[in-house]
């Protein structure tokens, strides 16, 4: 392959991941759909499997698992520099629009009818963060060790004042051993 | 210099921040503690705009962060410092990969992790309780548990109304977007001038 040839799907990578992130709201579990239909259906970069199977990798990883999965996926076309356009693509809308929409906004909050709207978004957003949790104790907390890490998690966070990576940490390394420990009793 | 300092934030929220971007949100809390960049309350205006914006959570929630501490270029360099960590991270597993991809660890990881994360997220509530419809100066003043009890503690009844109603919505009708929430809840914000 030419030069010019990588550049241009290089180029590629960066605008599939840029419209992937244009058309998506929300990120995390929403963005799937979309993605299985570009990646799979429309380019068939990937098999069905791939896409969940970089789905759980990239929630493992640290960072935003779009960004995360679209590296996964842009590395897998064109190795590093691959990574590195899917990961810019999947965030350069965000900038753009955010960046747009910022300065627009809080020159707006001033306005009253505009504080009493943000007042009762607040309120939303509260409800919105407390139906997230909520969601993933029913996903995550699956039987008593779960319970354990969480309030052992929740105690050290708000007891302790660690920070939040130390819970999460944690969390990943008592989840390998206990599952270490039970396939162990499971082959005995 | 206010872009040192946002960059090695942000990098520190990109590497330790596990659990997509919601996961972020613990790190922006303790960085409107910390910073006089923006409040608890613009926090959670920036998390509805991140919701109703096109875009991955976390990276809208990064750049609007980024913007409220130093415009225009802390909006790219927040943005950028929190993927770099990622980015990094994420060419050591793809690399990997082909041992991962039997996903027996990646399974386990996240059977542990899940429930630390979903605890973060329990105690990211509860601060954000006390920016919306419970008031005690003392407690956001100071950020310790025993304040609850020694500072008065008073409650918005409005504000819990439309918490209430916007999480019962949110239970009964999970396909429901969250932009539409948002909307119903600024028009009910005027209507009952909260």
């Amino acid at each position: 392959m030419s030069t010019g040839d990588v550049m241009r799907e290089l180029l590629h990578i960066f605008f599939v991941f840029a419209r992937i992130g244009a058309l998506t709201f929300g990120g995390g579990y929403s963005m799937l759909p979309l993605m299985r239909r570009e990646l799979t259906i429309k380019l068939g970069w990937l098999a069905d499997e791939d896409v969940i199977n970089y789905f759980a990798v990239a929630q493992c990883l640290p960072g935003v698992i779009a960004i995360n999965t679209s590296m996964l996926v842009g590395y897998r076309r064109r190795k590093l520099p691959g990574l590195l356009a899917a990961g810019l693509g999947m965030a350069l809308p965000s900038i753009i629009i955010i960046l747009i929409i910022a300065g627009f906004i809080t020159g707006f909050m001033e306005t009253e009818a505009v504080g009493h709207a943000f007042n009762g978004i607040r309120a939303a957003v509260l409800a919105l963060i407390l139906n997230t949790a909520v969601k993933m104790w029913a996903t995550g907390v699956k039987d008593i060790f779960g319970v354990i890490i969480f309030a052992a998690s929740l105690g050290a966070f708000v007891c302790l004042a660690v920070s939040p990576a130390v819970p999460v940490i944690c969390g990943i390394i008592s989840g390998i051993i206990i599952k270490e420990r039970s396939n162990r009793k499971g082959q005995q | 210099m206010i872009f040192i300092t946002l960059i090695y934030e942000f990098f520190k929220t990109g590497l330790f921040a596990i659990g997509g971007g919601y996961a972020t949100i613990p790190y922006l809390q303790a960085m409107a503690e910390k910073y006089p960049w923006f409040t608890n309350e613009t926090l959670m205006d920036m998390i509805a705009i991140s919701e109703s914006t096109p875009g991955p959570i976390g990276i809208n929630m990064a750049t609007y962060a980024g913007w409220a501490a130093a415009g225009i270029p802390g909006g790219i360099a927040a943005t950028l410092a929190l993927i770099t960590p990622s980015a990094l991270i994420t060419f050591f597993a793809a690399k990997a990969l082909a041992k991962f991809s039997e996903n027996r660890h990646v399974a386990a990881a996240l059977y542990g992790m899940r429930p630390a994360v979903t605890a973060l997220i329990i105690w990211a509530c509860a601060d954000f309780a006390f920016a919306t419809v419970i008031r005690n100066p003392l407690f956001t003043e100071t950020q310790r548990l025993m304040d609850l009890f020694n500072g008065e503690t008073t409650v918005k009844l409005k504000g819990l109304a439309v918490f209430a109603a916007a999480f019962f919505i949110l239970r009964k009708w999970e396909r429901l977007h969250p932009a539409g929430i948002i909307a119903a809840a600024a028009v009910a914000g005027i209507v009952l001038k909260l």
